[in-house]
């Protein structure tokens, strides 16, 4: 058995129950060191030892981080904690304790940022209607080779124009949450194949907010919502994991 | 019409938190959010056993493709198997999502293949924090 590490805390008391425990159902233990403590449990060595391989084993690795995630999730509803990325293992809990001590500087900064905040997410999507986005132009057949070109080049054109001007609008928006926000964070906009949306993602934003001002955030996403094209989608509160790590 | 803001909720309500009212994405959205965070998110520092996940967006892709078919398969009842594909509503909607995310990967090797696999992971500690 080696040690699993999901989050490190400071003010963590007991543990709340975790319904089916940790990774592979695991009991959740603390392992306190250097006034911090360590939210760990057992895992099998050999499901770890060789992890690359075990990338093939999807559904195993797809286990892992819904457990994962529902340890951080659950003790950090009533603590703050600063999450560790999925399948962080060390050999046994003495390792533990002396990453507690090497970078408890780190640890600590990263709980003082958090403490308090939750992170919220806010996606933007394209709203589908405005242009055809290229791709409905069979509406009418065109009379040439010429005159399809040209529907199309237009078409095409107008698609780049909306996305532009999607995108600047993205940027209004992020700008507005970011005021109102300890700090934030611009992620990639998730593919298509991952959102399951047919529309185009054009903002993907986290926002670290102090919990006092969660409603004073909804509302301004209502705001927002209401005086923009796109469709806004309001994710949280989260375990501020967007902002544990370091750079953006 | 529907809302303009449509709310994923991550966490149920406890404690003086106010929980966002929930509305479950069909597709799963949220499982692409955990899957983002939990994956490439959250303090990054060095385990005993190295762990090498090269390409993260291609791996979130493959694990939302099995878990949106298993997901589907619980909503459906456990014999969703034994009904007539084309009576199962859901049941297209799944193909078709799942033929995206085949794409998708087959897109990202063929990516994979062509550049270097040399990709981060295990950074030292969380020591990067300062500064």
């Amino acid at each position: 058995m080696i040690t699993y590490l999901y989050a490190v805390g400071r003010d963590l008391g007991t543990l709340p129950d975790v319904g089916s425990g940790g990774v592979g159902g695991g009991e959740l233990r603390l392992v306190a060191e250097a006034g911090l403590q360590a939210v760990v449990s057992d895992v099998e060595r050999e499901a770890f030892e060789d992890l690359d391989a075990q990338q093939e084993d999807l559904t195993w690795l797809a286990a892992v981080a819904r457990a994962h995630h529902g340890v951080v999730e659950a003790v950090g509803r009533e603590h703050a904690i600063a999450p560790l990325a999925l399948a962080t293992v060390y050999l046994d809990d003495d390792r533990v304790r002396s990453v507690l001590r090497e970078s408890r500087e780190g640890f600590t900064a990263v709980l003082d940022r958090i403490t308090g905040r939750d992170e919220w997410g806010v996606k933007a999507y394209m709203r589908p209607s405005g242009a055809s986005g290229g791709s409905g132009s069979a509406a009418e057949r065109p009379a040439s080779g010429a005159a399809y070109l040209r529907a199309r080049r237009t078409a095409l054109r107008e698609g780049d124009a909306a996305v532009t001007e999607a995108e600047r609008a993205a940027d209004e928006v992020d700008a507005a949450l970011a005021a109102i926000a300890i700090e934030s964070r611009r992620h990639p906009p998730q593919d298509r194949s991952l959102t399951g949306r047919t529309e185009r993602m054009v903002l993907n934003g986290a926002y670290l907010v102090d919990r006092a001002s969660a409603e004073d955030l909804r509302a301004l996403v209502d705001r927002l919502a209401e005086g923009t094209r796109l469709d806004l989608e309001l994710t949280g509160p989260w375990v501020p994991y967007s902002f544990a790590g370091g750079g953006a | 019409m529907n809302e303009p803001v449509r709310w994923t909720g991550s966490m149920p309500a406890a404690n003086g938190r106010q929980g966002p009212e929930t509305v479950r994405q069909p597709g799963g959205t949220d499982l692409a959010d955990i899957l983002e965070r939990v994956l490439d998110k959250g303090i990054v520092i060095a385990g005993d056993i190295q762990i090498n996940l090269l390409d993260i967006e291609l791996l979130t892709i493959k694990l939302r493709l099995v878990v949106a078919s298993v997901d589907r398969a619980k909503e459906m009842g456990i014999d969703w198997w034994e009904r007539d594909p084309t009576l199962s509503s859901g049941r297209g909607e799944l193909e078709e999502e799942n033929e995206r995310l085949r794409e998708r990967i087959a897109a990202l090797e063929e990516a994979q293949s062509t550049r270097a696999p040399a990709r981060r992971r295990r950074r030292p500690a969380a020591q990067e924090e300062e500064a």
